[in-house]
């Protein structure tokens, strides 16, 4: 048994968190400013501020420097001069990332692709769109539109986010129960190595020679390369969508009903699930006439050509009568399809607007096991004294719960973040995942712990090697080194759930 | 982890780890369908048939898990049992195909176009790595982002980074409705009006264009095939006829992809769905919409490669020629030191069907 051979070739960085204490700033912003012009480069704290967090606030730190080059030349420059100083890289899009995963590096550069915003070609006849990271999401759609097309993933963030963040998340929308995730409607990146070598990955047929790295790409949060480009497919737009409003007594009967939607052979382009208090939540923002006392109300959309659409939602009504729906509606118009979805849409602004603060937790389960799930979140929302709101991608099982807290009272931050990491546990228990689309960043990465073993963890360091050799891009997040976990494990067993203060958050 | 104490798995383990220290070539194998694929192997015959059977399937969780030697005939009757498929069509190529060939070979059938390739698919896998430990990556739900997506990247990797023990793969509901239309048409005019069609929300399912004449199925919801079928015109194509010519296609079972016809290796141009005609000497068989390209040509591999790039695409060679040759279109330089990292991280002794996808590893 080649016990050595094991040993021999583990890569250090999965076993220890890397020191950057040596980064030299003078000597760093001197070679940046040599290859950036005059507006491109930041380092007074005053303008390095607006970058210190993404949409997960609670994390904050500001970089060394700011970076927002003009073109992918420039992309070049500044990653191989942070490659010749060993300084770390953290990629930025919109910054609307739900983990940390642009959280800045204390030691590094944070490299904004805003500046990366134009559509460069768009051919409605291939139905593909070459855009650069920095376009939003929705602006793919909008330049679609004249052509009857569209990019079909739309997570709730698409005024804002970019798609390079998307891709480096994999984001999802509501609709990707149906149409998929970004992984399956992008067809190339374009992107640039630590070493500031520049890859194709994907082309614009449908597959491409070697190994599957566009899959590995999509989703390595800003780890593996950053993206310069990006070709996605478009979708024909259908000729109508209508959606389904469906009320429950008893959140146990939606989930059910979820399940027998499936079940009946129906994959609707949408199928989503909000509890009462979340109900309640958006109601209050975006007043769409939900029923406030139904317990959970189900949001089941149809599209296609009007004869399908009829004969979809026929069905559905059917399986909805059958699994005790208190009450339908089916949108009468596209301006009544619109209010539905809104507070689905709003589920986050309306949680900012009723707390102070929130987390946004993004576990994936089997749906069988979303009662279950439901039910344990109940019992914690008593444990931590915190409320919990629940807004479900209940088609593909991916629940959001929304925690709800104060920061300024005393201890309320870590009660929430032990009640968020309570839940995470809970579903790879329920034989799912810590996060569904929002990527691990920095918020989950302890509980990345509970979902691989070492032997996978040492495996995803190595994936990491292949791609950036000296682990500059975006260190610390994502993958937890061995370490961390160790300490993970020793606390939760000497002190079961309690805050974990000491293990250092840079 | 129960399942690393499995009798197969744990000789499995031994096996590799001692292969791993005395560097011995593995040549990974399931039923041999697929044989014919990639680069000539070398190496000791590792079976995976004996790792069979369904692990998990529950309909309405929409996914089954299985384990790599298990017949696909056999997973696909079970799916079909309950009224649902492995959407990307995947060819089998032989009796004997096994899930695990399927996904290491990566190959998607008829239904590529429209529903997603086998990769898309793929949600979960266990795997042996060259080291002998047991890993799983994915899981059984739709959802993940948690770690890099190893999975996936198993897809296609011909059994080069690791033996398959288990994979989880989304499967959809059977379509309700399917009929099957033919068009006379040129080649051109089949690339212009497949993109036109794929512009509009039609229920085309499969497309496939050969000597002068388009055939197109279309699946989905009873409305859906009705309204395209008045839309669309052309020739409607028997039920039965319809079935044997898609599973033809499949299967590469029509006289068109018969040995000796025309003459030559039998290449599979990858290419933009809108690609000009390939105006390469040949027969030429077209699928997905336009993006999958069939040649039947003695012409020179350069030569096929230069004009696959050109037009944005690139060029393997499937069955026939030289297979100790570039089967698959060469990679750029910085492609080729991230793929070879890669091998490196998961089967660093290079025991895993050595060759199979590059003449380097
Ligand atoms: C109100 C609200 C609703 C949301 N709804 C959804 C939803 O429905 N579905 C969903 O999936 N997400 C949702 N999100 C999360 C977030 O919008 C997505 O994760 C989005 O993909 C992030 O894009 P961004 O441009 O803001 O990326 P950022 O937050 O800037 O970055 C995210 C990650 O991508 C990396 N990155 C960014 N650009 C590049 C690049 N060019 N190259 C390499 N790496 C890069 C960063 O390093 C970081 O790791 C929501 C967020 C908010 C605030």
């Amino acid at each position: 048994m080649p016990e050595t051979q094991v040993q021999s070739d583990e890569p250090l960085a999965a076993e220890h968190e890397a020191d950057f204490a040596a980064i030299d700033k003078a000597r760093l912003i001197e070679a940046l400013a040599r290859v950036l012009p005059v507006g491109a480069l930041m380092y007074d704290p005053e303008d390095l501020r607006p970058y210190e967090c993404d949409g997960l606030t609670a994390y904050r730190q500001v970089p060394l420097a700011v970076a927002l080059p003009h073109d992918e030349e420039q992309v070049v420059a500044v990653l191989r001069a942070c490659h010749e100083q060993g300084v770390p890289v953290v990629a930025r899009g919109a910054g609307t990332g739900l983990s940390g995963g642009a959280l800045p590096h204390d030691r590094g550069v944070l490299l904004s692709l805003a500046r990366f915003n134009r559509i460069l070609h768009l051919d409605p006849h291939s139905r593909t769109a070459v855009v650069q990271p920095g376009v939003r999401n929705l602006a793919i759609s909008e330049a679609a539109a004249p052509h009857g097309l569209y990019y079909a993933p739309d997570p709730s963030s698409q005024i804002a986010c970019t798609i390079g963040g998307n891709v480096a998340e994999n984001a999802g929308g509501v609709h990707c129960l149906k149409y998929g995730l970004t992984v399956h409607n992008l067809l190339r990146v374009r992107g640039v190595t630590i070493e500031g070598e520049i890859v194709e990955i994907g082309s614009h047929a449908l597959d491409s020679p070697g190994y599957d790295l566009l899959a590995l790409m999509t989703g390595s949060e800003g780890m593996l390369a950053v993206v310069t480009e990006v070709t996605v497919k478009l979708t024909p737009k259908p000729v109508l969508a209508q959606c389904v409003l469906a009320a429950f007594d008893d959140v146990i009967k939606a989930g059910d009903a979820v399940a027998a939607i499936i079940a009946a052979g129906i994959i609707p382009a949408g199928l989503e699930m909000m509890d009462q208090p979340a109900t309640a939540a958006v109601e209050e923002f975006v007043h769409a006439g939900y029923p406030l006392g139904a317990k959970a109300i189900l949001l089941c959309e149809s599209d296609g050509t009007p004869e399908e659409v009829a004969e979809e939602i026929a069905r559905v009504r059917a399986v909805l009568e059958a699994s005790g729906a208190t009450e339908i509606r089916v949108s009468g118009s596209e301006a009544e399809r619109l209010k539905f979805w809104a507070g689905r849409k709003a589920a986050f602004p309306a949680a900012g607007r009723i707390s102070p603060d929130y987390f946004c937790m993004d576990g994936t389960i089997p749906r069988k096991r979303l009662g279950e799930m439901l039910e344990a979140i109940q019992a914690m929302e008593g444990k931590y004294g915190l409320r919990c709101i629940n807004v479900f991608h209940a088609g593909d099982g991916n629940l959001h719960p929304l925690i709800l807290f104060d920061a300024n009272r005393p201890g309320e931050t870590e009660r929430a973040e032990a009640f968020g990491g309570e839940i995470l546990e809970l579903s790879v228990a329920l034989g799912g995942t810590v996060t569904g689309e929002h990527g691990v960043g920095i918020e989950k990465i302890k509980q990345m712990c509970s979902q691989f073993a070492s032997a996978e963890i040492r495996q995803f360091f190595r994936v990491k090697a292949a791609f950036d050799p000296p682990g500059l891009l975006n260190p610390g997040k994502a993958i937890p080194t061995l370490n961390r976990c160790a300490e993970y494990g020793r606390m939760r067993v000497s002190a079961g759930h309690v805050p974990y203060p000491d293990i250092p958050r840079f | 982890m129960s399942d690393s104490l499995d009798p197969i798995v744990a000789a499995w383990a031994d096996r590799i780890r001692a292969a791993a220290a005395d560097r011995i070539a593995l040549h990974v194998r399931g039923g041999g369908s697929k044989d014919f694929y990639g680069r000539s192997v070398r190496g000791e015959r590792f079976d995976t048939t004996d790792y069979r059977g369904i692990v998990a399937y529950e309909p309405t969780e929409l996914v089954v898990t299985v384990r790599a030697g298990t017949p696909l005939a056999e997973l696909e009757a079970e799916l079909a049992a309950k009224g649902q498929m492995l959407a990307f069509e995947p060819p089998h190529f032989g009796s004997g195909a096994t899930v695990g060939g399927a996904v290491a070979a990566g190959l998607s059938g008829p239904r590529r176009a429209a529903a997603g390739a086998l990769r898309d698919f793929v949600l979960g896998v266990k795997l042996l790595d060259g080291r002998g430990e047991v890993l799983r990556f994915g899981g059984q739900v739709m959802k993940n982002v948690a770690g890099y997506d190893v999975s996936r990247l198993m897809a296609g990797s011909l059994g080069t980074l690791g033996v398959l023990l288990e994979v989880s793969l989304k499967v959809l509901p059977r379509p309700v409705a399917e009929a099957t239309l033919r068009f006379d048409l040129g080649e051109a005019e089949a690339i212009g009006r497949l993109n036109a069609w794929g512009g509009r929300p039609l229920p085309i399912s499969a497309s496939a264009w050969a000597d002068g004449a388009l055939t197109v199925r279309l699946s989905g919801a009873e409305a859906a095939v009705q309204a395209a079928l008045a839309d669309l015109g052309g020739e409607r194509v028997g039920a039965d006829e319809a079935a044997a010519f898609w599973l033809g296609v499949r299967e590469q079972t029509l006289p068109w992809f018969g040995a000796g016809v025309g003459g030559g290796a039998l290449w599979r141009l990858s290419m933009p769905s809108a690609a000009a005609p390939l105006k390469l000497g040949g027969e030429r068989f077209m699928e997905w919409g336009g993006a999958q390209r069939w040649l039947r040509s003695t012409e020179p591999a350069g030569r096929i490669r230069e004009r696959a790039a050109q037009l944005g695409g690139h060029a393997t060679l499937f069955r026939g020629g030289d297979r100790s040759g570039a089967v698959f279109h060469p990679l750029p330089a910085p492609l080729l030191a991230i793929h070879r990292r890669l091998k490196d991280a998961f089967d660093p002794a290079d025991i895993f069907n050595p060759g199979r996808l590059h003449q380097d590893f």
